[in-house]
């Protein structure tokens, strides 16, 4: 139930790993036939990520992970933008690589509300500001689950003359994308593709400079091999997950809807996070009042459920998670689920007739 | 003012003294919590909301205040 950190190989993947691991070996760039066979494939997989997103050809490039492909986007739409300005407004609940690479330079942050809705006032007047180089949006929070205004975001964007870029790591692959956008980055093992696998949109007429030194090929993006036979399979689980979307997105967002309501009505001292409506199908975030998230992850971890948790004390950087936070809501005792294709109904009524006593229990033991 | 010295302890320990201690504070008084884990700033504001107490807000670094309404 962890599906916002990575999904299980989708079948349609593991079957093109298998295929294009036999005939993807070569380097793309050499004239032997199996070259040129590898050349045919990079190509027929370029063309099959700009058709699945709607773009054209020349305007995806892959990367060796989603994380690379957003620190490009914003390293290489703010150089693009150089002489224009310096400063790149982004929401609060970017992912942290988006913000890493927003402290290389010049940022002015916009904030969120309690539902960890855009402050689109505030954008509006920051996107405006002179000075302004590139504007990051992510499309939906990956620890909160709240789908952003990005068509209302874009549209000030517009009026403003600044390109805005869009992290739609946890909608591809689930959920439409607005149009108004000028770059936008995915993340192959988001959506049942292998891991390592980054994909860069940047639209015709967005100015764009790598961040990188570049090859002899002056092609977008990272420069040295592909991980060809993962870029095919990434390509082809993200075709047959578009095809099963629309349905997906109904069975999951249902079950989501009785994590909230069963987790609320079960557990008392429970803080149900994000917008309940305009939300991510397949992602729910709840934080229990005096309640350890380390201790809870791990009772739910020996019952057989992975979840993740924005709690200080299971952050690599002992900080409770800078979405909770800007949103101002419990940050211990946090608990992220996010479902799958591969989850069942039987599966979350199991996590939710467990929870409680997990809760309950480590209350106790901290004497509440 | 009662103070409740939290110093070192990790959240969500601060939050538990917190809801212990403020039973021993009368309706309409203050108690000042002193935490530095880095989640108190966002769990002490956000345990009063959820259970109707008034957050008041910090003096000073590591130092929170919270009227006790009900």
């Amino acid at each position: 139930m962890d599906a916002a950190s990575a999904v299980p190989l989708h079948p349609v993947a593991a079957e093109a790993l298998t295929a294009a691991l036999a005939d993807g070996w070569a380097d793309p760039a050499r004239l032997y036939s199996a070259g040129r066979r590898a050349q045919q494939l990079r190509d027929a997989t370029h063309a099959a990520f700009a058709e699945a997103l709607g773009v054209r050809v020349d305007e995806v490039s892959l990367w060796p992970s989603g994380t690379a492909a957003a620190q490009a986007a914003v390293l290489g739409g703010l150089a693009g933008r150089a002489r224009r300005g310096d400063t790149l407004v982004h929401s609060a609940i970017e992912h942290s690589a988006v913000l890493h690479a927003a402290a290389r330079g010049k940022a002015t942050e916009v904030g969120v509300d309690r539902l960890g809705r855009l402050d689109l006032d505030a954008w509006e007047q920051a996107v405006a500001a002179p000075g302004v180089a590139l504007a990051s949006l992510i499309s939906a929070s990956h620890e909160a689950g709240t789908v952003q205004p990005v068509a209302a975001a874009a549209g000030y964007c517009a009026e403003a003359g600044v390109p805005l870029y869009v992290d739609a790591a946890q909608s591809v692959g689930r959920v439409p994308m607005p149009a108004g956008w000028s770059l936008l980055s995915a993340s192959a093992h988001k959506w049942g593709g292998p891991p390592g696998v980054g994909v860069l949109v940047v639209r015709k007429g967005v100015r764009w400079i790598s961040p990188y030194p570049q090859d002899d090929l002056y092609r977008p993006g990272l420069p040295g091999a592909l991980d060809l036979p993962a870029a095919v399979a990434a390509a082809a689980s993200l075709r047959a997950v578009l095809g099963e979307a629309q349905a997906e997105a109904v069975r999951l967002s249902s079950l989501v809807d009785r994590i909230r309501e069963r987790v609320a009505a079960t557990v008392p001292d429970v803080e149900i996070v994000g917008d309940p409506v305009e939300r991510l199908p397949h992602l729910v975030t709840f934080s229990c009042l005096y309640v350890d998230g380390e201790a809870l992850l791990h009772a739910l971890d020996r019952q057989g459920f992975a979840v993740s948790s924005g709690s200080s004390c299971t952050a690599s950087t002992l900080r409770p998670s800078h979405v909770l936070e800007a949103m101002g809501v419990l940050s211990h005792g946090n608990v992220r689920v996010s479902l799958h294709r591969g989850t069942t109904a039987e599966e979350v009524d199991r996590f939710l007739s467990v929870l409680p006593g997990l809760v309950a229990g480590i209350r106790a033991e901290a004497g509440m | 003012m009662i103070e409740l010295d939290c110093l070192g302890h990790k959240c969500p320990l601060p939050v538990i003294a917190l809801a212990r201690k403020i039973r021993n504070v009368g309706i309409g008084d203050v108690i000042r919590v002193l935490a530095d884990d880095p989640a108190a700033a966002n769990d002490i504001p956000a345990w009063c909301r959820m259970k109707e107490q008034e957050y008041l807000g910090s003096p000073a670094a590591n130092a929170f205040e919270v009227r006790r309404l009900s």
